[in-house]
């Protein structure tokens, strides 16, 4: 298998493009997604390639062109629709959530919507409340899409073929911090070796980028880039810590989370996301309700956005998202917690 | 494009048959809603009896069901609003799922997880919404998929005029007319969205003018007349059938019941409806075809048979079929 080192918005693109070819249903619309190639790359150079009937940019409408994904998908075709970044999906939610989440339930399985809807999410650049959130726990609380939220290249490229050719709504969310843009800077464990042919990576299986003994590391997207960096500071200290890199949340490996708790006794979430009621309250919860099979040696903690709003200014934002030398100390912190009086022996 | 006497008996017959379904949902749906069977003090309990929830039904507007849909075949796509049991009807549901489908039954066109207004077909390439609006960028993507395909299908939007006021009609249009989609956007005027009348929301006085803000054609249909509407879409249809783009079809028409079932209509004068029931268009086109010579006493008997038969049959069906499993609840999020 021939493979070369891409960016993940190289990646993503290939993907897309390989897809196309594959099957005449496969198509993209969204904004500047053509001649631009995608403000942060993921359709960069496919208008080139396969034309303007599959790639099509689209007017300023979030509702009109995501509910045109949602009309062609019930007709069979396979749209893939660019919300250019996260944020702006409260100006056509009601087409994502009541419609494209709810339609195959309300019809009882009787019609199919295989689309993907894609978009940007993550800060760490400055771009202030409305251009930074991740909000993938939003998407994963509602019934209906799965969520796929790829931490590299080699990952998005077998995700999004996976989107492609699932017969659900597929919500595909690429953190531009890693989509390795030449005008961002980003951590270059996301850019990595991909091969050339088509593969499809299945939902709903984390993968360990890390084993370790002393804490397990619980996370997604840009932060497993931070959190392999924090990792390997920890273990220059003698803390083995190990990364479970989620990849989907909808469906959510339950499985690879618990195994590996069971075997380090310790569990931090780290999240770009909000805190309160959501991923890292959902993975506590997940372990807290298998203590009967899970001893824990420490209490869980929970690295997230601390509720409030994503600002501006340097320091302020870099200090409500997890960075690399947050993510060590909670790890360290944890690992030199004295175990809970009386908790398991 | 004049209507033939075929298409002219099929409006006719589809109307009464709408007409009768409806009236016939009327009677079904008050069932257990009212006292004795339901706690002292309250005047009606929308969650009881074998038809719940809400229910918006289209008495008076059947001619804009028809109108357009006595165009269509089963490959081209109608998507309709919350009350669309006559934009269904028209386009050819089956009356047997779609009633068990109110029921709450297993045998209901989304196994009773949609209800009333969420009624989904894909054999006879139906939907509709519970959300004012929504209708229009669906139909922009059957459209869309037709085009890419090389079909010469069309997909219709039906919508109240209450929903040109949102940002999802002006998108549409735009997006149709931008793409030359084959959609035809049909505006159910009946004057009210909900309660509040049209000259209280609306800037222009016919939401058709707004379609030359898009560069598409825009037509008005002042009468709630069946062949009017039928000669109206019939060249709007053929125009997107060749590639000619989309078209905004305005239907002035009325609506005899409330919004929803229990409405009190505050917001009507009084004797509206009955004043608005005079000029009933379903008797209207009897005339006229009788007047032609196009309908006979036989053939009217015929017709009101068949239809009795079929709602009677798809009532019975409804109420007899077995509701799900309450864990079915828990099938089909994902296909």
């Amino acid at each position: 298998m021939k493979t070369r080192k891409l960016t993940m918005a190289q990646a993503i693109a290939e993907a897309i493009g390989q897809e196309i070819e594959r099957d005449d249903n496969v198509f993209v619309l969204g904004e500047d997604v053509g001649k631009y190639g995608g403000i942060f790359g993921a359709t960069g150079g496919l208008l080139a390639k396969h034309g303007k009937d599959r790639i099509m940019d689209t007017p300023i409408s979030e509702t009109a062109f995501i509910g045109t994904a949602i009309g062609a998908a019930a007709e069979g075709m396979r749209p893939i629709a660019e919300l250019m970044f996260v944020d702006f999906f409260g100006v056509c939610m009601d087409m994502i959530y009541n419609h494209m989440a709810k339609n195959t339930y309300m019809a009882g399985g009787n019609i199919q919507l295989p689309m993907v809807l894609m978009s940007a999410i993550g800060g760490g650049y400055n771009d202030a409340a409305q251009h930074s959130q991740c909000l993938y726990a939003t998407f994963a609380h509602m019934p209906g899409m799965k969520v796929v939220v790829p931490s590299n290249a080699y990952d998005a490229k077998g995700l999004m073929t996976q989107a492609i050719r699932d017969n659900n709504p597929v919500v595909f969310l690429f953190h531009k911090g890693i989509m390795g843009l030449p005008w961002m800077s980003y951590f270059e464990g996301s850019t990595n070796e991909v091969p050339e042919e088509s593969y499809a990576i299945p939902f709903g299986q984390a993968k360990c980028v890390r084993e370790g003994s002393d804490v397990t590391i619980v996370t997604l997207s840009q932060m497993v880039q931070k959190s392999i960096l924090a990792a390997e500071k920890l273990a220059a200290e003698g803390i083995a810590a190990e990364i479970i890199d989620l990849r989907t949340i909808v469906p959510l490996d339950r499985e690879s989370v618990l195994k590996s708790v069971r075997k380090t006794g310790r569990l931090l979430v780290v999240d770009e996301d909000y805190l309160s009621f959501g991923l890292s309250g959902e993975i506590a919860a997940l372990v807290g309700e298998h203590l009967d099979t899970v001893q824990l040696k420490a209490p869980i903690r929970r690295l997230a956005v601390p509720d409030v709003p994503i600002p501006f200014s340097r320091p302020l934002e870099q200090f409500v998202i997890p960075q690399v030398d947050t993510i060590a100390a909670a790890a360290r912190q944890i690992v030199g917690a004295r175990q809970i009086e009386g908790a398991l022996a | 494009m004049n209507a033939s006497t075929e298409r002219k008996l099929w409006m006719y017959e589809k109307m009464i048959e709408i007409r009768e379904y409806e009236e016939t949902m009327v009677r079904v749906y008050m069932e257990g809603k009212l006292p004795p069977h339901i706690q002292k003090g309250l005047a009606f309990d929308i969650g009881s009896g074998p038809v719940p929830g809400e229910m918006h039904l289209a008495a008076g507007q059947e001619p804009v069901a028809v109108g357009v849909c006595a165009h269509l075949t089963d490959n081209d796509t109608v998507v309709g609003a919350h009350r669309s049991h006559h934009f269904a009807i028209a386009k050819g549901v089956p009356l047997k799922p779609m009633t068990a489908e109110m029921f709450g039954k297993e045998t209901g066109l989304g196994k009773g997880k949609g209800g009333h207004m969420h009624l989904f077909d894909a054999a006879h390439k139906f939907s509709c919404s519970g959300i004012v609006g929504a209708s229009m960028p669906p139909a922009c993507g059957a459209a869309l998929a037709a085009k890419k395909r090389g079909k010469d299908w069309v997909a219709v939007a039906f919508f109240g005029e209450g929903a040109t006021n949102q940002g999802a009609f002006h998108e549409s249009l735009n997006l149709a007319a931008l793409w030359q989609l084959p959609v035809l956007f049909v505006c159910e005027d009946n004057k009210y969205a909900i309660s509040v009348e049209k000259t209280e929301s609306t800037s222009v006085e016919w939401n058709a003018d707004r379609a030359s803000a898009y560069g598409m054609p825009g037509v008005l249909v002042k009468e709630n007349d069946a062949v009017a509407v039928y000669e109206a879409a019939g060249e709007a249809i053929a125009r997107a059938r060749r590639g000619g783009g989309p078209t905004l079809l305005e239907v002035k028409t009325d609506r005899y019941l409330g919004h929803f079932q229990g409405d009190p209509e505050v917001y009507r004068t009084k004797g509206e409806t009955t004043t608005l029931r005079a000029n009933d268009p379903i008797p209207r086109i009897a005339e006229q075809l009788r007047a032609a010579g196009e309908l006979t006493d036989a053939v009217e008997q015929q017709i009101r048979q068949r239809v009795s038969a079929r709602v009677a049959e798809a009532y019975e069906y409804g109420r007899a079929s077995p509701y799900p499993k309450p864990e079915d609840a828990l099938l089909h999020v994902f296909n």
